[in-house]
């Protein structure tokens, strides 16, 4: 059988510096019906530009905070306001490692 | 392929109630997610976790799955037996082969066959896909070419979900930070027909450095001095990810000051900032002339209390 996937050398775009995503965009790169997104905005664990579903925007790191809420509210069934505090609190401890961190302390 | 016993990876009795099944894989998912665990192995435990819970939430996968224990028990090696495929009849479709993919061989091998999910049209873009890459943090100072394995979940022409493994060489752009994705156009799933391919989505993982600390775009460095570098002042060697530095040390440095070798962190624009952190380091006194040389230090300040503030 050939190999469907001959080897080739791709380059990678940085996302979160470089690309923004429509909302049909992010609901395909996460895997994630419309319907699952829209309440991460509703809930304000994303914040597009714009102005209706139609013509939001988001940003590049809207991707690794729309995928984190998805895992965790698929994972361990939590609802969308249990998500965005959760997603709340690891920012939080995020902010203190990298203080850790910072002090050379692991 | 090692016969794996469910059950036990939950923590529960094999007449365990569904509801007792729901209780101790929520227990467990909170415990090992590795979003929020600081467990060892969070990862690996919570697939497995995740696996059990998989076959065994489902009565029909739970009863295929009942009706093999019977014959093994953990560790034992595990060979479908001949027909197996066609044994059971399987309603639920409720994982595709991406999450299939994830699972052992051995849940594959007993459940792989209904994974094979419907179609919704002739011609739908292939699926986004998500994996991780682990690079050095030299590699995201200079950019980096990495081969990367992927394991992709394939439906044979029997309905059977196999795995196939796919190389890929991966341009990885200067400046990339942690935790930041890159995106490879076309390369996630096939589509369909005549749709689109999806795009594949690579998480940035840096291998802890044994030297530097990164924060964002900003390295840190321990960089050990002597008390006379620290008192008189000192141009020392620091290394830097980019190569060595010529970095002076200003007179009257104490333990703990940071030095900011501006522009030195992660480049991109702007570029990230280096930190040395300073770590007086005191040579022993393990010689007459060493310990001559403190004491004729003693001698200088007499009147020298660096607890001066921790008196009342």
């Amino acid at each position: 059988m050939a190999d469907p996937y001959p080897s080739v050398v791709v380059d990678g775009i940085v996302v979160e510096d470089e690309i923004r995503f429509t909302l049909a965009d992010l609901c395909r790169a996460c895997g994630a019906a419309r319907a699952q997104v829209v309440v991460l905005v509703e809930e304000g664990v994303l914040e597009p530009a714009g102005s209706g579903p139609e013509e939001w925007v988001f940003s590049g790191p809207s991707l690794r905070r729309a995928r984190l809420a998805l895992r965790l509210s698929g994972d361990l069934d939590l609802g969308v306001a249990g998500t965005a505090l959760v997603l709340d609190l690891l920012d939080e401890i995020e902010t203190l490692r990298a203080r850790l961190r910072r002090a050379g302390i692991r | 392929m090692e016969f794996k016993d469910y059950y036990a990876t939950l923590g529960v009795e094999r007449t365990a109630t569904q509801d007792e099944i729901k209780r101790a894989y929520r227990k467990l998912a909170r415990k090992f997610h590795p979003d929020v665990s600081k467990e060892r192995d969070a990862e690996a435990r919570f697939k497995e976790v995740g696996e059990a819970y998989k076959a065994l939430s489902d009565p029909e996968r739970r009863a295929a799955y009942d009706d093999i224990g019977r014959r093994y028990h953990r560790g034992q090696d595990f060979q479908p037996p001949p027909g197996w495929e066609g044994g059971f009849e399987f309603s639920g479709r409720d994982f595709g082969p991406g999450e299939a993919a994830e699972f052992s061989d051995f849940f594959r091998s007993l459940f792989g066959r209904q994974a094979s999910g419907a179609h919704a049209s002739m011609h739908a873009p292939g699926g986004d896909h998500h994996a991780k890459v682990v690079i050095d943090l030299e590699d995201a100072y200079r950019g980096a070419r990495r081969t990367i394995s992927l394991r992709v979940p394939v439906v044979d022409a029997q309905g059977r979900l196999t795995l196939q493994e796919r190389q890929l060489d991966v341009n990885i752009p200067k400046g990339v930070r942690e935790g930041q994705h890159l995106r490879l156009a076309g390369q996630g799933g096939p589509g369909d027909g005549s749709g689109p391919a999806g795009d594949l989505y690579l998480e940035i993982a840096f291998q802890p450095h044994p030297r530097f600390r990164v924060d964002g775009r900003d390295v840190y460095i321990d960089l050990p001095i002597t008390p006379w570098e620290a008192a008189l002042g000192a141009t020392v060697t620091a290394p830097t990810p980019d190569g060595d530095v010529q970095l002076s040390i200003p007179p009257g440095s104490s333990s703990g000051r940071r030095l900011r070798l501006k522009g030195k962190g992660l480049p991109s624009n702007p570029p990230g900032d280096m930190y040395a952190v300073l770590v007086i380091t005191v040579p022993p006194a393990d010689t007459p002339a060493a310990k001559d040389a403190y004491a004729a230090l003693a001698r200088t300040y007499p009147g020298f209390n660096p607890r001066s503030a921790l008196e009342a």
